[in-house]
């Protein structure tokens, strides 16, 4: 028994203090970014997901050649940069204006590189993340503002719902809709400050899509596509971390594929379900039970 | 009281003039037909009376308050709403939104939460696809959803915009009928924005008629007539009826009234220049 136990959790998984902290940080952004990535998903804003942390990766690697925190350049550059594009934002040009945002943002990125000569395992970390290297004051902040921006979710989810899918009622009963933008670009940007660090750049809005996306296709309700995608993303992090301790795959590349197997079995399930009720329909179900 | 009063409104974006001098009072509890090509500023006159603009002189008063943002009298019904089939929002969650969703926090599904909505889902006839997934649903049905949406704080005026736009004629005509029944039962005071004054004729009290910036309110007979369309496009305009539908004829052209945009260069053409 203890040895199988043995040959899926592999010693100290639950023990080392350097893998306690990257469950601790791992639990709490996947939450967040489920979260998160409900109302992208909502939105069909898939492209600002994906803009925003590599607006991010340049704000750390400006962090790097002033010589601060990297997790406060990212922040400040995810911030910046969300609220840019939250501000400039109209129907019909989004894609553009999140383009725009970018290559702004990664042209600065190759500049602050460039110029700073940064020592290249750190750019590494950036762009793929760096589960099992998190220090303790690292889990303590993730957490923390991890906790705090589910609080900022519960209380803007209301407004946001309604403009996301009515917009023009909203508008009339008051919701600003420019409020509402600004409102989540600003989540995706610190959701994604907390995601980069740890599942790295390329590949930290796989955290944010593919859980929520798979979450979509289970739920008839926007609260059971929340609850799909926080439990879909925390099955994502927790799988990643015991087969990343384990073998030396890398950490992005484990919950990019985790996340998209989840979502094909998701949609393949949705599948199955949509073909029953069709078959169903074919029986006329009102006027049968009046004949018996 | 009137419902809705507009007191010399102008509005211009820039040197574009949108509205000139819009003066008229619509009584509580008509059903009134707001009418005009597009582009005539039928947009600008919703938003005004929703309190999202400003007018730049002049006043709008709703129920006699200056008109203002996010007041629960006012039952907005949009044109329609983008859902895919997959969006994980059924009807009965679309509708809820109708009743505090622009407060902050989420909701607690109370009984008496669930009472109002079935009850407004009821009224519109959208009882039976409740628990469907409002993508599935058809023009006709979503437009239900959002009447029922904007019934669910018992607003006194029911303002809905284009709601003919995207429907069929028989799913128009149940849409019409819908809201005819609700305005005589709650004595609502409707104002229902269209293209066409033909599908409203048996309904309306008074019809707002807008083009070119500017609105005349009266009875179908007293405003569709030759000498007041005419005045408001500032050109020849001749009125015809014909086995019960109302044409419009100007110049060489003839269409229905309130589809001037299919006459060339989309409004009424000036009759041959004199030599």
């Amino acid at each position: 028994m203890a040895s199988i136990w043995n040959t899926i959790f592999a010693p100290g998984l639950f023990s080392y203090s350097f893998v306690v902290h990257a469950w601790v940080a791992a639990t709490a952004i996947a939450v967040l970014a489920a979260l998160v990535g409900f109302f992208v998903n909502l939105r069909g804003e898939a492209f600002v997901a994906h803009a925003v942390p590599r607006g991010a990766f340049a704000g750390a690697a400006g962090a790097f050649l002033i010589g601060v925190n990297s997790i406060l350049g990212l922040s400040v550059f995810a911030i910046l940069m969300a609220l840019g594009m939250g501000l400039m934002r109209r129907r019909s040009h989004n894609g553009v204006i999140t383009a725009l945002a970018l290559v702004t943002a990664l042209g600065l990125g190759d500049l602050f590189l460039t110029v700073g000569n940064t020592y290249a395992p750190e750019v590494f970390a950036l762009l793929f993340g760096q589960l099992l290297g998190i220090s303790g004051s690292e889990m303590v902040a993730i957490a923390v503002l991890s906790v705090c921006l589910v609080g900022v979710i519960a209380v803007v989810y209301r407004p946001l719902l309604l403009a996301s899918t009515v917009p023009d009622f909203a508008a009339a009963r008051g919701v600003s809709l420019t409020a509402m933008n600004v409102t989540f670009t600003l989540l995706v940007a610190l959701a994604a400050s907390l995601t980069v660090p740890v599942v790295g750049a390329l590949l930290a809005f796989s955290l944010m899509i593919g859980p929520a996306a798979a979450g979509w296709y289970l739920a008839k309700t926007p609260w059971g596509a929340m609850l799909y995608s926080v439990g879909i993303a925390l099955g994502t992090v927790w799988v990643a971390i015991v087969i990343g301790y384990d073998s030396s795959l890398p950490i992005g590349f484990l919950v990019a594929g985790v996340s998209l197997l989840a979502y094909m079995v998701a949609r393949a399930i949705n599948w199955f379900r949509r073909r029953r009720p069709g078959e169903a329909a074919v029986v006329p179900t009102g006027s049968g039970a009046v004949a018996r | 009281m009137a419902a809705v009063q507009f007191d010399q409104v102008d509005v211009a974006f820039g040197r574009h003039v949108v509205l000139r001098q819009l003066q008229f009072d619509v009584p509580e509890g008509a059903f009134v037909g707001v009418i005009g090509p597009n582009g005539a500023g039928k947009t600008t006159m919703i938003r005004l009376v929703l309190g999202l603009l400003r007018p730049n002189s002049g006043s709008v008063t709703v129920l006699g308050q200056p008109a203002g943002r996010g007041g629960r009298q006012i039952g907005y019904v949009p044109q329609s709403f983008a859902a895919e089939p997959d969006l994980p929002l059924r009807a009965r969650d679309l509708v809820g939104l109708g009743l505090d969703g622009e407060k902050w926090g989420f909701a607690l599904p109370t009984k008496d939460r669930r009472r109002r909505i079935d009850a407004c889902l009821e009224r519109v006839g959208a009882l039976g696809y409740a628990e469907e997934a409002v993508g599935t649903l058809s023009g006709g049905e979503r437009q239900r959803l959002l009447i029922a949406q904007a019934l669910l704080t018992s607003p006194r005026i029911l303002l809905l915009d284009e709601p003919l736009a995207n429907l069929d004629i028989r799913s128009g005509h149940d849409i019409i009928r819908l809201i005819s029944e609700i305005a005589s039962e709650t004595r609502i005071t409707v104002l229902f924005v269209a293209h066409d004054v033909n599908p409203l004729l048996g309904v309306l009290d008074q019809v707002l008629y807008i083009a070119q910036g500017r609105a005349v309110l009266g009875s179908v007979e007293q405003v569709v007539r030759s000498e007041v369309l005419s005045e408001l496009y500032g050109q020849p305009v001749e009125v015809v009826r014909v086995q019960g539908r109302i044409l419009v004829f100007a110049g060489d052209e003839m269409v229905p009234l309130g589809h001037e945009e299919l006459l060339p260069h989309g409004r009424p053409r000036s009759l041959p220049a004199e030599p």
